[in-house]
């Protein structure tokens, strides 16, 4: 397959496409305003539906609806629209609705600034919306991963009749790489998909409790309602983490971060190992489920230390570092906020320190 | 013997209404489904409810139903409907569902002209959560949260939501009715059988805004409160057509 040249937001939105979404609805906001304006193009090239929705809390709402109907649906925004998406994802996760959504997460908090940041990831790892509910996040790295995730989170969302969240960020969102694209499904594979949906989709059915759709995001019956969130916490575990270790096993430092901010870290570990200079990295590429597991394939024996690398001021995933580290090293931190790219040479100098203990 | 009437199939047969004594809901779900039934729709319908009192229509109806956060009834049908355009989608919606926390959903699905059909259930107060103030109560009238009555000069006017969406071009047909007597109770179906009518016809947006009591949270008996419907509400909000198009489009 031929490698082409394109942004992270079309990148995302054509996989989307390609991996059978065909609904699409979203509000304006930079730094993902490439999704929904590819989207507003090629979705009717395949007889897809593409709304511009008066709000994130509407165009969240309409993507539930759309959902219900066994259609591939997705939205995006970011941080501060997303904040918008929280009671419209609760329903999703609380009725077992299958969507995908995307944050090109900018700087934060409140409207916070249009550059990248990765300032909400408690929001996307942890508590997407009121009720402890769960999603599989995704953290894209490159265009490609991207992309890719975009195209798997479809499957993932089906499966699991759950919703599915890409974090990625303002640089991830607006770079240009080459990118590999994941294949068309083919117009039988789409409607074979919603088919198989046909048993709960709310789209008529016989009347009848044997034969009808209840699309039920809650309960007036408490036994109910606790089985349901049972159900759901079973089916949380049998997601497993996933991560990318690099250079860990002598490593004198272990650098870890994800997105943008640990494909700085990687560029850094490279340099050092250059240098001669035992550096690794760790990087989740799900946020949640969180990889701890990553972090027993350190020896602490030679390791003096872990790096923490965000943009985001405070650090925030450094809570999850620390739970799988179990205080076996010290943490330390290369931060940056406000929509600041990481400087490769702050995080060169932050792991430098720690070497020279 | 001829059989005359019978309860609508849509219906749970073995469920015992739970609505409040001369609430109106139970006759505005049995008026849908006796049109569902006319028109032969029943197994291609789909009922998007609203939260509040209009919410616990999924505990007597027998076909499909979904369940908007609160006011995005009109959002969730714009995706079930665009989605599906196959499915017949109407929304339940109360005056503080529509009006108040969904005015922005209502106001742009109907600027858009969804093909959906909306039934607007206004009985001027928030009944689920307890008597407050809603954007329909009427100027004076008590509140849980307006104790000493609604006052314009604090809380505003009444909403006449008909006559606001009456200013947006393209929804089909708006018609206000009500359910306080037989006579009312034919109109309003007719109303409704026009409105799902238009969607099956694909004209587009058509809303019932049905005016109705709710003794509990008025603070009434029944026919105290048809008294007040009569008297007050329908004052307020004039029974009526406010829009038609359905033979232009
Ligand atoms: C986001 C949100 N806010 C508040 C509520 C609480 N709530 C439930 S029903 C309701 C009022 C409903 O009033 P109305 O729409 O007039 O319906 P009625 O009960 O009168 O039929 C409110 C405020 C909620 N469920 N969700
Ligand atoms: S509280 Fe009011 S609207 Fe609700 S069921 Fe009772 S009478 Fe009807
Ligand atoms: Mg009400």
């Amino acid at each position: 397959m031929a490698r082409v040249l394109m942004k992270g937001c079309e990148a995302i939105a054509e996989a989307a496409v390609r991996a059978g979404c065909r609904f699409f609805a979203g509000y304006p906001i930079t730094p993902q305003n490439e999704i929904p304006e590819y989207l507003s193009r090629r979705l009717p090239e395949v007889g897809g539906i593409f709304v511009q929705g008066e709000s994130e809390i509407a165009s969240i709402n309409m993507v539930y609806g759309a959902g219900q109907t066994g259609t591939r649906s997705l939205t995006s925004s970011s941080s501060t629209g997303v904040s918008l998406y929280s009671e419209g994802v609760s329903f999703c996760a609380s009725a077992r609705i299958p969507i995908v959504y995307v944050n090109v997460a900018r700087g934060g908090p409140g409207i916070g600034a249009i550059q990248p940041s990765q300032q909400d990831y408690l929001q996307a790892a942890k508590a997407s919306g009121n009720g402890g509910f769960q999603m599989l996040v995704f953290a894209p790295s490159t265009v490609q991963e991207a992309a890719d995730m975009t195209y798997r989170a479809f499957d993932c969302a089906d499966r699991d009749r759950n919703p599915v969240l890409i974090l990625a960020d303002g640089v991830i969102g607006t770079i240009m790489e080459p990118v590999e694209l994941p294949p068309m499904k083919s117009e039988e594979e789409v409607a074979a998909n919603k088919k198989s949906k046909r048993s709960w989709a709310c789209v008529g059915h016989k009347l009848g409790r044997e034969h009808r759709s209840w699309i039920e995001p809650g309960s007036f019956d408490t036994t109910n309602l606790q089985q349901r969130n049972e159900e759901a916490a079973k089916m949380y575990e049998t997601w497993t983490p996933e991560w990318e270790a690099y250079q860990v096993d002598d490593a004198e430092v272990v650098l870890t971060g994800y997105g943008i901010s640990a494909r700085i870290a990687k560029a850094v570990v490279d340099e050092l190992r250059l240098e001669g200079k035992k550096a690794g990295l760790i990087r989740p590429i799900t946020v949640n489920p969180f990889p701890y597991e990553a972090y027993e394939h350190i020896d602490y024996s030679c390791c003096k230390g872990i790096l923490d690398v965000e943009m985001a001021i405070p650090a925030l995933m450094i809570h999850d570092v620390k739970a799988g580290v179990k205080e076996r090293a010290s943490i330390d931190t290369c931060l940056c906020s406000g929509g600041n790219i990481m400087r490769k040479k702050a995080v060169m100098d932050a792991a430098g320190k720690i070497l020279e203990r | 013997m001829e059989r005359i009437y019978a309860r609508t199939e849509t219906l749970q047969q073995d469920k015992v209404s739970g609505f409040c004594p001369g609430c109106m809901h139970g006759t505005v779900i049995k008026l849908i489904g006796e049109v569902m039934e006319e028109l032969e729709i029943v197994d291609k319908t789909v009922s998007v409810e609203g939260v509040g009192c209009c919410g616990l229509l999924m505990d007597y109806t027998d076909y499909d139903t979904t369940t908007a956060p609160h006011g995005r009834a009109c959002a969730v049908a714009t995706g079930l409907k665009r989605a599906n355009p196959e499915t017949i989608v109407y929304t339940y919606q109360g005056d503080g569902d529509l009006a108040a926390i969904g005015l922005g959903e209502t106001m742009s699905a109907a600027n858009r002209g969804e093909n959906f059909t909306v039934i607007f259930v206004n009985n001027g107060i928030y009944g689920m959560t307890g008597g407050q103030l809603a954007p329909t109560t009427l100027v004076g009238m008590k509140a849980a949260t307006a104790p000493k009555g609604r006052d314009p000069k604090e809380h505003g006017y009444p909403m006449h939501m008909c006559e606001i969406l009456g200013q947006l071009k393209a929804p089909v047909y708006l018609e206000r009715c009500s359910c306080n007597t037989p006579q009312n109770v034919i109109k309003t179906k007719k109303a409704i059988k026009k409105a799902f009518r238009n969607q099956i016809d694909g004209k587009g947006f058509s809303m019932v805004e049905i005016v109705t009591s709710c003794p509990t949270n008025w603070g009434m008996d029944p026919l105290g409160a048809l008294d007040f419907l009569e008297e007050k509400m329908l004052v307020e909000f004039p029974l009526g057509v406010y829009r038609d198009r359905t033979k232009e489009v």
